[in-house]
């Protein structure tokens, strides 16, 4: 006798949990042929103002984890990514149209850049913090710090997704990801929510860019924003929405080509830079310098 | 006391026979009726006549251990200006403290529309003698508040002695003057909808102005069911006596979408005359910075942030 298939709907990833969009809506996901793959949830604005609270909420917990615990926490989704391995390859082949081969060192890249972040989340202190040489009995230094909720238009691709979510986790801030490519996503999404991710740390909304984008742009407990997802026009137009709330933007300089070293730059624009002036011995009552 | 409710006091019996004759609640209907109102969408220019008129029914309140004179007048200072970015931002009804501190609030707000309110009778667990509840109802009616928020013996009403609850309620509100007075039932240690139909007729036959949910230290605190009972309770002691008095939610409710919900209970429950600061209000301290923000998100667009209100 034949078995019932069992069919998967895609959901959202909010606050840790999988809830279907508050306004119920959904879309029906095709894979490069046209065919029928998949049901998502299509995210409305009130889901994306409720990812908002949730990446709001985690963001002290997250900042406040050692770097070290950050590192292993990256590691760890890694791990749940390889451990999928066949399904994401055949997602990947699916969604993309792209062959077993170009899927599986896809699917080893995006394990790879994971990899790659969770040994950064410990040696950002040190490469983007020094001390300062001031002209004063002061000792002054610099330290890099999480600019705090990020708002991400991620790419189509699972790389490109991975690619800008990883550097916006390693420096500590928490994320509100928006993309349309619901079936690789929010599979990624399982992995996370096996990674021991806290809750509201990653908030992956499946929907349409061009309707949620200028809330999130708008939305002043959103922090930043990161704008590779998004075509030219949309991105001038949201650039100009954030400037309103004084947001960071990260508009990457060229196409991104995220089958290549990543760089330092994606890291860099969610950090900022806090100094600090200590003032040293030299102060002292007795006048010595101390030393 | 006047027509219609028998006269109940100083005879146990008779308040006795009055508070069992009350109609027993049904759980079931009344937690339905609650969940369905709590499902009406209020938008656009009725959201923003609802958060109005929430704003000005907060009773912006600090009732900690840790409150001071400096901390006090900082909330006085929030209450008259709620949102400085935007001077026609209504006023919140009034300011909740400590007896101890009614003089520093007394103080600040003097001159202004915002009232102060103080809790006493040794607030929130109420167990002390009465000697020591009413010297606690003097230090705050002497520092010149407008209105008292006294706390009912749970012990007592759950053992029955309903007389003696009665009786500490009419010498509180004696030592209030010309103060509203405010009985917190604290529905959360009631254990049933019965006994807090029950209490609410008691404090209400007893002279509270207001009844009062709870305390804010107990959960579970201010319930949409509770509200309804004790908006029918408002609502019936006026058809019966043809005097308003008026309800008080307080703990728990932090959100705009709290807020408009009780609203439409009010509104739907007890009707349009209690939906007036003197009639409801409010008991809460992080509710009113999320009004605000709700408020700015209705006339200027875009979701509102934490970090652009004060914080206090």
């Amino acid at each position: 006798m034949a078995r019932t298939p069992v069919r998967k709907t895609y959901k959202l990833y909010l606050g840790g949990a999988f809830p279907r969009s508050e306004s119920g809506r959904t879309y029906a996901v095709t894979d490069a042929s046209g065919a029928f793959m998949a049901n998502a949830a299509c995210a409305s604005r009130k889901d994306l103002r409720d990812a908002v609270v949730a990446a709001g909420k985690a963001r002290v917990g997250w900042a406040g984890a050692t770097p070290y615990n950050r590192g292993q926490v990256l590691y760890r989704i890694a791990e749940m990514v390889e451990a999928r391995r066949a399904e994401f390859i055949d997602l990947i082949k699916r969604e993309s149209g792209a062959g077993a081969r170009e899927a599986g060192a896809e699917t080893d890249q995006v394990v790879d850049r994971l990899v790659h972040y969770a040994g950064w989340t410990d040696k950002l202190a040190s490469v983007m913090g020094h001390a300062n040489a001031v002209s004063g009995p002061y000792f002054c230094y610099s330290a890099p710090e999480p600019t705090g909720v990020v708002g991400v238009l991620a790419p189509e691709s699972l790389l490109g997704l991975v690619s800008c979510v990883a550097p916006v986790l390693a420096g500590g801030n928490t994320c509100v990801v928006v993309t349309p490519q619901a079936c690789s996503t929010i599979t990624f999404a399982e992995a996370l929510a096996t990674s021991d991710v806290p809750g509201g740390v990653v908030n992956l909304l499946t929907g349409d860019l061009a309707e949620l984008s200028p809330h999130l742009a708008a939305h002043r407990d959103v922090n930043a924003l990161d704008l590779t997802g998004a075509d030219p026009e949309l991105r001038t137009e949201l650039g100009r929405s954030a400037a309103e709330t004084v947001k960071r933007v990260y508009i990457p300089r060229h196409e991104p080509d995220f089958t290549a070293a990543p760089g330092m730059a994606r890291l860099r624009a969610f950090l900022e830079v806090k100094t600090v002036w200590h003032p040293t011995g030299a102060v002292s009552l007795a006048g010595n310098g101390g030393y | 006391m006047a027509s219609g409710l028998p006269d109940l006091a100083g005879d146990e019996d008779s308040l006795r026979r009055f508070l069992i004759g009350l109609p027993p609640v049904d759980p079931v209907g009344l937690e339905a009726r609650a969940a369905t109102l709590a499902t009406r969408s209020i938008k656009k220019q009725s959201k923003l006549a609802a958060i109005d008129l929430a704003i000005s029914m907060v009773d912006l309140t600090t009732l900690e251990g840790a409150d001071s004179p400096g901390k006090v007048a900082n909330l006085c200072r929030k209450a008259l200006v709620p949102d400085p970015g935007v001077p026609q931002t209504p006023l919140p009804a009034a300011v909740c403290i400590y007896p101890d501190m009614a003089a520093v609030a007394v103080e600040s707000l003097a001159g202004s529309a915002v009232r102060v309110a103080s809790v006493a009778t040794a607030f929130p667990a109420g167990r002390s003698s009465m000697e020591v509840k009413l010297a606690d109802t003097r230090l705050a009616v002497s520092a010149g508040v407008d209105e008292i928020d006294m706390v009912i013996d749970r012990g007592a009403f759950l053992s029955g002695q309903w007389g003696l609850v009665f009786d500490q309620i009419q010498q509180i509100k004696q030592a209030c003057g010309e103060a509203r007075l405010k009985v917190i039932l604290e529905t959360g240690e009631l254990a049933t909808y019965d006994n807090i139909r029950r209490a609410s007729w008691l404090a209400l036959a007893a002279g509270g102005d207001f009844i009062k949910t709870s305390t804010g230290k107990v959960s579970p605190a201010a319930t949409l069911p509770v509200i309804h009972l004790m908006l029918q309770a408002v609502k019936d002691f006026r058809a019966l006596t043809g005097e308003q008095r008026g309800v008080k939610p307080a703990g728990g409710i932090r959100s705009t979408k709290d807020a408009i919900r009780h609203l439409v209970a009010v509104g739907e429950v007890a009707g349009p005359d209690w939906l007036d600061p003197h009639w409801f209000r409010f008991g809460a301290s992080s509710l009113l910075n999320d009004l605000i923000m709700q408020r700015r998100t209705q006339t200027e667009g875009g979701y509102w942030g934490a970090d652009y209100v004060s914080i206090d």
